[in-house]
């Protein structure tokens, strides 16, 4: 598929959507990336997105849904602008992670899966990360931040809030 | 594959390698419990209660996913099997919702046995159970989700078996769930397969759900009255104050020629039987002009009375008789004789959707040339030359389908539409609308007529090349098209042929002999001379008129009386009302149709779910009806024909010979003997059956069929006990060469309509108005 | 970021060349990098697969199936296309190893990549990341421009007449895609529900072409056992378990991090001298020694050589080589809910047991700690969990239950003293278990 002018996109997105379904075997392997990085760029995946992505790989829209709703880092629904995500898991939780995540529920005035009024953050308890060994950590988006403590979160959180004013 | 031998529960058996421990099992009578297993579908082991102990191996495995090997010991039934099916179902009913006494699957759910089975009595679930409130997702189709034990059957006979791919997965874990391919609603075929075939109550039908207990029904195997492919379908009945109604069909004991497979139609669309408007008492024009209810005396008296005189006076040729798709064999052979020798008229004919009597001719001395609907599961190879089977043949096309999936069938598909199977084609090719004749040729190898392309090329090439095929052609073929296919087909191997005709009998009514120039078999009317000595009266020997010559003699005032049953000739042919002034008209309909609007006697008749007797799917396979349903005040068309011949002064044991065959009392199961016919017949009629050794014993007719038309002379045995027999189609004595008109008129059905009678039927309404995508504009179908 | 800590007992191999800036493919050819697939090419597919055999390396995934003799289940012929597959998407929870990896060597997953395909004959690699790794996706992509850059990978590599193609790919978050039949079905972009095997694989696997699916660490080991040689790498570490692994030692220790350990390091060592003990002078309590999946050991339990054979014998399993240290203030049932929530959460829900066994064990659990529990409550939990072991379609349902089990028959009495309303004995908010439900 080329370029199309009726992308959602934009265009450095839709040319790299363009190579990508050409890169696998089956134009179908593209599909979860797509979603991935259609989502990084318009916030979640919109029925627009969903619509555009299926004609890409050639599916139809409900097995498109039937894949997304599988893959918990996909969403339907808009976050913030930065999603803190917040592992509680073992390891995490060993040092602190839920202590962290009931932090974040305060600082930021909003439950798990919430986004705070003015759309600069979501918050999410998640599975493991990887960070067990840095642990407590929480991703901001795709960052990683590791050895927490509800302090250091504070200042993390100011930080992305600065980031979000520019 | 070789065979291998393996020991199961102690007992050695003997498997081709490869088949699977389930399937092993289940041939050898040991019975290996399963949700998800399904024969014919891929496979999945999610529900796990298939496991086995295979000795060597060091956890249970599922033997839906096991070959079977050489000196494999197997235990089904231990300790340990029992106490992983046991918890299997204790988790599934953890959240499962203990509504069985309201469960439209209560009495017959799989997973309510296997809790019986294995002992799963006790309740250790005391989390808080999800509840989720019930969804419509099509007319027809409704969810309740938390009785879904995710066996994903329905995902796979929708997408494997329909090829319609409407249901999937969505989420993950514990609140995966089946999901309509159009977020809250199904966009498909309706054709329910995914509610026949769900162990549990999740999926329930639009018609059936909530209506009854699944014991309080009886349930009788018979044929479906829609299209022409016959397929068995078992309805639920019940009494009611009124009569017996259907309340659901369904094909779940798989016994028919369509094995799993039943579509709308079949499985829904019997709800005509119960429409507001059906008549149940017979109509006289009065002399104020317009048809008020007379007595059944009085209708069948004025009727005979008025068909008597204009056969006395004008002679047999004055009247016209137009027969019907839909009754049965014995009905329509019947409604021949009576109009050759009693009306003694050869004007006999009936709306003909397909030209059985070329095919006939074509395949006249042929021995073994016809393919029945079975052989298309099992065919190597299958040239498909126009028709649409996904919405005229429904079970044709699954059988293809299926013999895709699981022969690797190759399907050859040339068609001037955009036909669903190409789906399923190796190879495709379009054609003009009006080309299929000079295709025929060009596949031939006569090359000019038809505009050759590579693919043309191809495509002739790689026909040319199977060692065995299946032609089935629509009615796009007609006269001596079919003639020079059939004579293409035989240059070739092994070639069988079906010819696609639209309705339940069809085939039958073309058999029977409900043809203005051709007596049952195909015989001319020129050459009667067996049937004048069995009838024991003189056939009238010159061909009479066909349906469009008698309706323009009605026009010229030259038919004085027009007798019309089970078909709407007012609609399908467009006949101007005034045309008809001067002919008297006699209707028998369940309906007031729009012919039925214009008569001056109307019977009230009973549909094929009411009556027994055997009807021809346009495969050539034979099978027989059996009475489920009744509706007081309506009477099947053999007995209404009897009765009027009666009423005209001939003696019903000639028209109707019972006693006379040997085979006359097969299918009689109780009662009778010989001079207890009468007592009999008093008891079966009470019972909602059809009389024996009366004069309205179908089965003396079929006795008589099988003595005149030596197609029909197959096993009765087999027929009498639900299955199908298929004809032996090359005995026929048609002359080839004749040149007759074909008069042919597609009905244009699609997968939602059914003639006049679908317009009855509630469901199939409440589907086309549901329906924007998959409807093409179809004309008002009539019949 | 991830820093590899580093201890006297540790052997660089795999981390040799960890915090060298080896991400850049100059800094990798100088630390002896693409040496050993040009030994590979050299020796040929079969001289490779002894090679291996004789490494005694097993996969690092956690079942520890001996590399070697997975490989050389691959049919020599094919009409399909043979793949090479790295999985990456490390999730097993107390597992942070592959990233370090990728982190620091992404070259080496590459080069071990093309090794396993000159063995089977494949000729393209796909490496399949989890979604959360986005920063190592770009360090991946960036190493493999280069090494195509450089022609090692793409048409008739090294010169060899051999093609090898290799691309990146990100999963979305699904843990069960670690499942290597669900992450060819994530690959092919389908839900990540495991296949059903036979056939396994190295027969037919992604898009029906024999495929090796190994673990990112198992992969990146390849090219030192081509380094050091294969007899050499199986004399670091014990018998049938050859050289070193990463272990991740992580919860209630004094130096949490990643240790590149011979294989049969003892534990107890491990934790007290490695890891620097448990903090605040605090007692051990329970070890999970080789990520969530596997079952606990208690304090007196833990002199044993890490290696797939001897934690097997003690009851539990080596695992993805997480090792979780938890002290006495831990409650055992909080932690067996917070390991059944994860299973529960990342069911793929495909097969029953597992699915609605999860669902059914976390929300007793959930209960139960939060004082809700009722004596039968605590044989029912190790019912379900022992009617899940060994029924499920995949692994994920063994997962959950083994620990399940253990922890129940190990730490009884804790679960006891959640019973008749009492709750949580140890100190934990009820906002808690809000958190928690």
């Amino acid at each position: 598929m080329a370029t199309e002018t009726t992308t959602i996109f934009s265009p450095e997105l839709a040319a790299r959507f363009d190579k990508l379904v050409t890169q696998y075997p089956v134009r179908r392997s593209a599909l979860i990336p797509m979603l991935l990085y259609a989502q990084d760029e318009v916030g979640y995946l919109s029925p627009a997105v969903i619509a555009e992505v299926a004609v890409r790989v050639g599916i139809k829209e409900s097995d498109v849904l039937s894949v997304l709703s599988y893959y918990s880092l996909l969403r339907t629904k808009p976050a913030g602008k930065f999603n803190v995500q917040v592992c509680t898991n073992i390891c995490c939780m060993l040092r602190g992670g839920n202590e962290l995540f009931e932090h974040c529920k305060k600082r930021l005035g909003v439950g798990n899966k919430g986004v705070t009024p003015d759309g600069v953050f979501s918050l999410e308890e998640v599975e493991c990360i990887g960070a067990c060994s840095w642990a407590p950590a929480v991703q901001i988006n795709y960052d990683f931040h590791e050895n927490l403590t509800p302090e250091s979160m504070d200042s993390l959180l100011e930080d992305y809030r600065a980031k979000a004013g520019k | 594959m070789a065979d291998v031998t393996f020991t199961v529960d102690g007992k050695k058996l003997t498997a081709p390698a490869g088949t699977l421990l389930i399937d092993a099992c289940r041939a050898a009578g040991i019975e290996i419990p399963a949700f998800c297993y399904y024969p014919g579908l891929s496979l999945q082991a999610a529900c796990r209660m298939c496991v086995v102990r295979v000795e060597k191996m060091p956890k249970l495995q599922t033997a839906c996913t096991t070959a079977v090997t050489e000196g494999m010991v197997v235990s089904t039934e231990t300790d340990e099997t029992k106490q992983a099916r046991k918890a299997t179902i204790e988790l599934l009913l953890g959240n499962h919702p203990l509504d069985c006494p309201v469960c439209d699957a209560g009495g017959e759910c799989e997973l309510q046995d296997m809790t019986f089975k294995y002992g799963a009595h006790e309740s250790k679930y005391v989390e808080t159970k999800q509840h989720r409130e019930e969804q419509k997702w099509s007319p027809v189709v409704y969810f309740d989700r938390p009785r879904c034990i995710l066996c994903y059957r329905c995902v796979r006979v929708c997408g494997e078996g329909m090829d319609v791919w409407a249901l999937g997965v969505e989420n993950r874990g514990v609140t995966s769930v089946i999901a309509p391919n159009e977020k809250d609603h199904l966009d498909c075929e309706e054709c329910g397969m995914c509610i026949d075939i769900c162990p549990v109550g999740a999926l329930t039908s639009g018609t059936y759900r909530y209506k009854t207990r699944p014991w309080e029904m009886n349930h009788v195997g018979t044929v479906c009255t829609h299209c022409g492919d016959g397929c068995k379908t078992t309805l639920g009945v019940r009494p009611t104050d009124d009569g017996v109604e259907i309340i659901r069909g369904d094909n779940r004991d798989k016994s028919g020629i369509n094995g799993d497979f039943l579509c709308i139609k079949g499985r829904y669309a019997f709800d005509f039987a119960n429409h507001k408007d059906r008549l149940t008492k017979p109509l006289i024009r009065q002399a104020d002009g317009k048809l008020a209810p007379v007595s059944w005396e009085q209708a069948l008296d004025f009727a005979a009375k008025k068909l008597g005189e204009i056969r006395d006076s004008r002679g047999g040729n004055a009247i016209g008789v137009i027969g019907s798709n839909r009754t049965t064999n014995e009905e329509t052979y019947l409604l021949q004789k009576f109009a050759r020798t009693i009306l003694r008229t050869n004007n006999v004919d009936h709306h003909r959707t397909a030209d059985y009597a070329a095919f006939a001719a074509a395949l006249k001395g042929h021995a073994g040339r016809e393919a029945s609907l079975r052989d298309f599961l099992s065919a190597r190879a299958i040239l498909l030359l126009g028709n649409d089977p996904t919405n005229q043949h429904p079970a044709l096309a699954w059988q293809v389908r299926t013999n895709v999936r699981h022969n690797r069938a190759r399907i050859y598909v040339a068609n001037h539409a955009e036909v669903k199977l190409r789906r399923q084609a190796k190879a495709a090719v379009d054609l003009p609308a009006d080309a299929y004749a000079s295709f025929v040729e060009y596949l031939a190898g006569k090359d000019g007529g038809f505009e050759a392309n590579d693919t043309s090329a191809a495509f002739r090439d790689a026909i040319r090349q199977e060692e065995s095929l299946l032609v089935a052609f629509g009615s796009e073929f007609r006269g001596r098209d079919i003639l020079v296919l059939v004579d293409f087909g035989l240059s070739l191997p092994n070639t069988k042929f079906a010819c696609l005709g639209d309705y339940a009998n069809s085939r039958g009514a073309a058999d029977m002999g409900l043809l203005p120039d051709l007596l049952p078999g195909y015989v001319p009317v020129t050459a009667a001379a067996h049937f004048a000595e069995e009838y024991g009266s003189a056939l009238p020997t010159q061909p009479g008129l066909d349906l469009v010559q008698m309706l323009d003699a009605a026009g010229r005032g030259d038919l004085s009386a027009l007798y019309v049953v089970g078909s709407n000739p007012a609609t399908r042919y467009g006949i101007d009302p005034s045309a008809l002034k001067n002919t008297f008209l006699i209707v028998q309909d369940m309906f007031l149709t729009e012919t039925a609007a214009l008569a001056d006697v109307v019977f009230p008749a009973a549909n094929l779910y009411e009556k027994t007797g055997t009807v021809t799917n346009t495969y050539g396979d034979l099978q027989l009806v059996k009475k489920a349903a009744d509706k007081s005040g309506v009477r099947t068309d053999f007995e209404i024909i009897v009765r009027l011949a009666d009423k005209l002064g001939a003696d019903p044991k000639q028209l109707v010979p019972f006693g006379k065959g040997v085979r006359a009392d097969f299918g009689q199961t109780r009662g009778a003997q010989s001079g207890e016919a009468d007592r009999h017949a008093v008891w079966l009629a009470a019972n909602h059956l059809e009389p024996k050794l009366s004069p309205f014993d179908p089965f003396a007719i079929l006795d008589e069929i099988q003595r005149l038309v030596p197609a029909y002379d197959v096993p009765r045995l087999n027929l009498l006990t639900g299955n199908d027999e298929h004809l032996k189609s090359e005995l026929v004595q048609i002359d080839a060469s004749a040149d007759r008109r074909d008069l042919v008129l597609p009905s244009n059905d699609l997968l939602y309509t059914s003639g006049t009678l679908g317009r009855y039927s509630a469901k199939l309404t409440e589907v086309v108005e549901s329906h924007t995508i998959l409807m093409k504009p179809a004309e008002a179908a009539a019949d | 970021m991830a820093f590899l800590t580093t201890h006297p007992d540790v052997v660089p191999l795999i981390s040799y060349r960890f915090g060298k800036g080896a991400t850049s493919i100059d800094k990798y050819l100088e630390l002896d990098g693409y040496k050993s697939v040009q030994k590979a090419i050299a020796m040929g597919p079969e001289a490779i697969i002894t090679e291996m055999k004789a490494s005694g390396l097993r996969g690092r995934g956690g079942a520890g199936f001996p590399t070697g003799l997975k490989w050389s289940f691959v049919p020599k012929q094919s009409a399909k296309p043979k793949y090479v597959l790295v999985n990456g998407d490390e999730s097993e929870p107390a597992t942070c190893k592959d990233r370090l990896i990728f982190e620091h060597d992404p070259h080496s997953v590459i080069e071990g990549t093309i090794i396993a395909g000159l063995a089977v004959g494949a000729k393209m690699g796909f490496i399949y990341l989890r979604g959360e790794y986005r920063y190592l996706l770009k360090i991946m992509e960036k190493a493999i421009d280069e090494a195509y850059a450089k022609g090692f990978l793409g048409k008739n590599i090294f010169g060899s007449g051999i093609d090898f193609e290799a691309i990146s790919h990100t999963g979305a978050g699904a843990y069960e895609v670690g499942e290597e039949s669900a992450l060819m079905e994530s690959l092919e972009g389908k839900r990540g529900i495991p296949r059903i095997r036979p056939p396994f694989p190295a027969v037919v696997g992604l898009y029906g072409g024999p495929t090796i699916i190994n673990n990112a660490e198992t992969l990146a080991t390849v090219p030192h056992i081509f380094r050091i040689g294969g007899a050499e790498y199986a004399k670091l570490g014990t018998e049938r378990n050859g050289g070193t692994r990463l272990f991740c030692l992580s919860g209630h220790i004094e130096k949490p991090g990643v240790y590149e350990l011979p294989m049969g390091y003892n534990l107890k060592k491990m934790i007290y001298d490695v890891g620097g003990g448990i903090p605040g002078g605090k007692k051990l309590k329970a070890v999970v020694p080789g990520g969530s999946s596997t079952p606990v050991l208690l304090p007196e339990e833990i002199d044993i050589g890490m290696d797939f054979d001897q934690v097997g014998k003690a009851g539990s399993m080596l695992g993805s080589g997480g090792v979780v240290m938890l002290d006495e203030t831990v409650c055992m049932v909080e932690f067996a809910l917070r390991t059944m929530k994860f299973y529960q959460h990342e069911s793929c829900g495909w097969c029953i047991p597992c699915r609605e066994g999860t669902d059914w064990l976390k929300k007793s659990l959930t209960r139960l700690h939060a004082g809700g529990g009722v004596d039968k409550d605590i044989d029912n939990i190790k019912y379900l969990a022992e009617n899940m072991l060994g029924r499920t379609f995949c692994p994920l349902g063994d997962a959950a239950a083994m620990p399940t089990i253990a922890f129940v028959q190990k730490f009884r009495k804790e679960f006891e003293d959640h019973l008749d309303g009492k709750g949580c004995p140890y100190h934990h908010s009820l906002e808690h278990e809000a958190v928690l439900a």
